[in-house]
Order: structure tokens, then sequence, then C-alpha cells
């Protein structure tokens, strides 16, 4: 649904996004991951047709960001809710809505279902006629979200959805993300630096910083930082364990004290090889368990390196 | 170019206008005063001028229609720019299928309506009460019909445009208004050469005014249409 080459863009000397590439399937939810500055506004601008790329490649459903006649069409099936939710606060959330779905040349009898179905997803269907301007900030970005999903978008640009909200409202946020990608197949591009909200909801997650710095399923993002270990404490490590540990077509070992943490390739199969390894030497097994890292590791990790 | 996008840009914008005193204000108050105050004024030389230079006066005052038709859209077109920049609503509407000219005709439309009716009303009441005082129909006349059909659109769009355009340089509605006003000089210059008589209000010379009016509306277009740019507005517009 979304394919970039080489997606670059440059403000004078400064490159904001260098050489992006990436591709997300419909229907999938993708995070984007960076620290404030790293590109990642850029990037959904760019995506979404408001500001131009300096090279490279981008197109969403088949066409072309930079191409005139695409552009209308791109703007026509994707939903944009921007760093800033830009609501008209001297309007209801009724004609904040309507107003968004009439440009969006809704008919009439959708217009008006679509934005009941919304509002009252996100619990604000009572304050309709309320003016925006008397919402709070949690209100405000959640109005803000059904704004970009008035006309249906195939896809949908989140610029930190929940940022500043509350720990409440954000889980509402990220339960209407879940419940979209289930109910109508929206593809979410995800601009975030909550690692915790994309790990939650992201299928697919790009670290960025100026370019991209790893690419992969949470799961994949958190193995690649310590790679696929196991741990082994054991009461001692004596000469006879590591003599029979040296027979097992092991790829390495660290021993510390007691510990020995071994990189195996299909844990599965060689944890019990070394188990019995070890205790047929004599050893004692306090435990045994899987090196584990989090997103937060692989962010750190990855955001550190030189751009 | 789609008519009826620049109509829901326009719509919501006379929505908003509705619910801001201060622009709702500016918006009656100074055509009801000018329309009230000068007939009000022309009982009090009365008494001293002649029939023919009542005649000067009354063609005088009819060109403060003009002027009124350069002001009046100030803050409404100040805000109807500025106020999406303030309100940061610019970037979720670009994003939607609308081109710059509907959206630039939008904002227009927004600004030259009320203005154009207010102007229209207030015209009204000036006549009726100007030949009230003076006791003579002078009016209505050539002279105000073509100001009101042909002068006073031609002068609105012009603040309008130029305000567009100080809107993308400027980051509060009072400054913009300001800059706006400062260029009403040679309106003002225009009057002061009415009321002493050095030239006087006739149709050709409204004619040269309005064709003078026509050309800078036109240029002011393809400036706008040339510094209307997505990519500056959403990077460089602080």
């Amino acid at each position: 649904m979304i394919d970039t080459l080489n997606l670059t863009r440059k403000f004078g000397d400064l490159t904001a996004v260098d050489g992006l590439t990436l591709q997300v399937d419909e229907g999938e939810i993708f995070g984007f991951l960076g620290p404030n500055g790293a590109g990642k506004t850029t990037t959904v601008r760019m995506l979404s047709c408001l500001i131009s790329k300096t090279s490279g490649e981008a197109s969403l459903a088949g066409y072309q960001v930079d191409d005139p006649e695409d552009s209308l069409k791109i703007r026509k099936i994707i939903g944009l809710l921007p760093e800033n939710v830009g609501l008209y606060d001297a309007l209801s959330a009724y004609d904040n809505l309507d107003f968004y779905g009439r440009l969006y040349e809704c008919p009439e009898a959708r217009r008006r279902e679509n934005i009941e179905h919304f509002l009252k997803m996100l619990g604000l269907w009572d304050k309709r006629d309320v003016s925006a301007g008397q919402f709070s900030k949690g209100m405000k970005q959640k109005l803000a979200i059904a704004r970009a999903l008035i006309h249906d978008p195939k896809v949908l640009f989140l610029d930190e959805p929940t940022a500043n909200l509350d720990p409440e409202s954000a889980k509402t946020v990220r339960d209407f993300i879940l419940q979209l990608k289930k109910e109508k197949k929206t593809t979410i591009f995800l601009n975030t630096h909550n690692l915790d909200e994309a790990q939650r909801v992201c299928d697919q997650i790009g670290i960025f910083n100026g370019k991209l710095m790893a690419l992969g399923t949470p799961a994949e993002l958190e193995e690649s930082v310590w790679g696929n270990k196991t741990v082994v404490q054991v009461e001692k490590v004596t000469d006879a364990i590591l003599s029979a540990l040296d027979k097992l077509p092991l790829k390495s070992m660290v021993v510390d004290e007691g510990r020995l943490t071994i990189d195996v390739t299909e844990a599965d199969k060689e944890n019990p090889a070394i188990v019995d390894a070890i205790v047929g030497a004599g050893g004692k097994i306090q435990y045994v368990t899987r090196l584990s890292s989090t997103l937060e590791d692989a962010y750190l990790k990855f955001v550190r390196q030189e751009k | 170019m789609k008519l009826n996008k620049s109509w829901i840009i326009a719509g919501k914008d006379f929505k908003i206008f509705r619910k801001k005193k201060r622009i709702l204000y500016a918006l009656i108050i100074l055509p009801l005063l000018l329309s009230v105050g000068l007939p009000l004024f022309l009982i009090s030389t009365l008494e001293s001028a002649d029939p023919g230079e009542v005649a000067i006066i009354l063609n005088a005052f009819s060109f403060f229609y003009i002027i009124l038709a350069y002001i009046l859209p100030n803050s409404l077109a100040a805000y109807s720019i500025l106020g999406e920049k303030i309100e940061h609503s610019l970037e979720p509407l670009l994003a939607t299928p609308l081109t710059d000219g509907e959206l630039l005709l939008g904002k227009m439309i927004a600004s030259f309506l009320p203005c154009v009716a207010m102007i229209y009303l207030g015209s009204v009441i000036f006549m009726a009460l100007s030949d009230v005082t003076t006791g003579t129909l002078y009016f209505p006349n050539w002279t105000m019909a073509f100001i009101l059909i042909i002068a006073v659109p031609l002068a609105s769009i012009l603040s309008i445009q130029l305000n567009i355009i100080i809107s993308s340089r400027v980051n509060d509605v009072r400054t913009a208004n300001q800059l706006g006003l400062l260029l009403f000089i040679p309106f003002i210059a225009v009057y002061i050469l009415l009321t002493t008589n050095m030239v006087s209000l006739n149709i050709l010379n409204l004619l040269i005014v309005s064709a003078v009016l026509l050309i800078i509306d036109v240029v002011l277009f393809y400036i706008n249409k040339a510094t209307f740019n997505r990519d500056k507005i959403l990077t460089k517009w602080k």
C-alpha cells in the first residue's frame, strides 16, 4: 500500500529524511519510531502529498506522490491526524466532522452515519454540539482522529496520536486503532516515540533517525539487540562442564563466574543438549533462561548509532 | 476546479465569523456608522452650502464606499487565512482533496460576500437618509450604481488578495490588519482630490479608478497563485 525508495527531503543543508526505503502492506499497522526531530513528520507530510520530496520515489496504492493528478487521488484515500490537531475551536464537534465530510464529498447519509459511528466509538456523541474549543486535550485528539476517518480512508497517518494524553485516553485511542485494523482493514502509519504503544499495536516497526536504522516486527527488533542467546546459571563452572560444552556445535559462549551466556541458533533443539551436557559433567543448574531484550533496548541501540 | 468545494470552505468561514464577536462587530459597525454619520454631517453643512456644493459633498461621500470596500474585508480576510494558520488547521485542510484554486476562491468568497452585503445595506441607508436630509432625490444615481456594482467589488477583491499575500508573511491578525490598512493611502488621496473638487466623480473617472483596480486585482491574483505554495506554507509558516 505504501512504497518508498530512497525517499529524501532536504531543507537547505539539512537532510531531514535520507534515502528512506520501506514497504507497508495493506491492512498493516506500521510504527515509525524515532526521537523528536528525526524527520517522522516530514516523512508523513511527503507521503500525504503536503510537501514535496527532494529525490527518490514514493507511492500510495500505486499513485505517485509527486504527480499532481495522483496527488488528488492520494488525498482522497488518506486520513491524516497531524501533530497539532488543528480543529476549528468555534465550531461544534459535529460541524467540524461535517465540514471535512463535505470536503471529501461523502454522500450526506454516509456522512451522518460515520459522524455518529465514530463519535459514539470515541465516546463523544453526547458532546457533538459542544464547541471543539471547550474540549479537553484528549477529547480534541479523539475528535481529530474521527475527522481523519470521516471518509473511510484506506490509509491513515497518525502523528503522535497519544502524545500528552492521560493513560485512560491513550488506551481508548490504542484500542480504537486495533479495532480499525480488525474491522476496516485500514492501513495505519503510526508516528510515535511511545515504545509501549508501538509494541502493543504495530505489526512492523521502522526505527528512524534521519534515516531508517532498523526495520522488522517488534519481536525481530528485540532479538536483533542480543541475538538468540541462552543463559545457564550453574553453581560452579568446572573444566568438565566447559569440556562437555566444547563438544557441542555452539556458535559462541561467554563465561561470567557461574553464568554461561551461549549463542544458539535453534534454542528449542540446542537447549536440551546444553542442559544434558552440563548435568552429565556433574554441573548443578540453578536456572536456564532466554536472554531477552526489549523494544526499548532495540530503539536505544539503533537511534544511538551514527546516522 | 469544483466550485462547490469553495462554497464549503466559505460556508465554514461564515459559521466561524458568526461566532467571533470582534469580527462581527467590525463588519457591522463601520458601514452603519458611516451610512448614518455622513448624512448627519450633511445636516450641519446644509445651511452654509449651496446646492452645487452639496452635490460635490455627496459625490465625495459616495467615494467613501470604495474606501469602505477596501477597509471592511481587512479583518475578515486576515482572519480567514491567519485564523487557519493560528489554529494549525491548514495542515489537515491541505491534506484533503482540495486544489489551491478551490481553497483560495473559498477564502475570497468568505471575505467578499459579507463585506459587500454590508456595504450594500449601508449604502441603501446612506442614500435614503441623504435624500431625506437634502430634500432632493439625489440618490440613486448612475455614479452610485457604478460605484456599488463595479468599484466596490473590485476594491474588496483587491483588499482580500492583499491580505492573503500579507497573511503568508506575518503571524498575527493585528499586524496583517495594520499592514493592509497602510495600503489604503492612495484611496484617501483620491478622496481628498474629490472633496477639494480637483477631480470630479464622474463615470469616466470611475472607469479609470475601476480599470486600475482591475489591473491590480489581476496582478495580485497571479502573485497569489505563485506565492501560495503548500510546501512553503507548511515548512516556513511559523
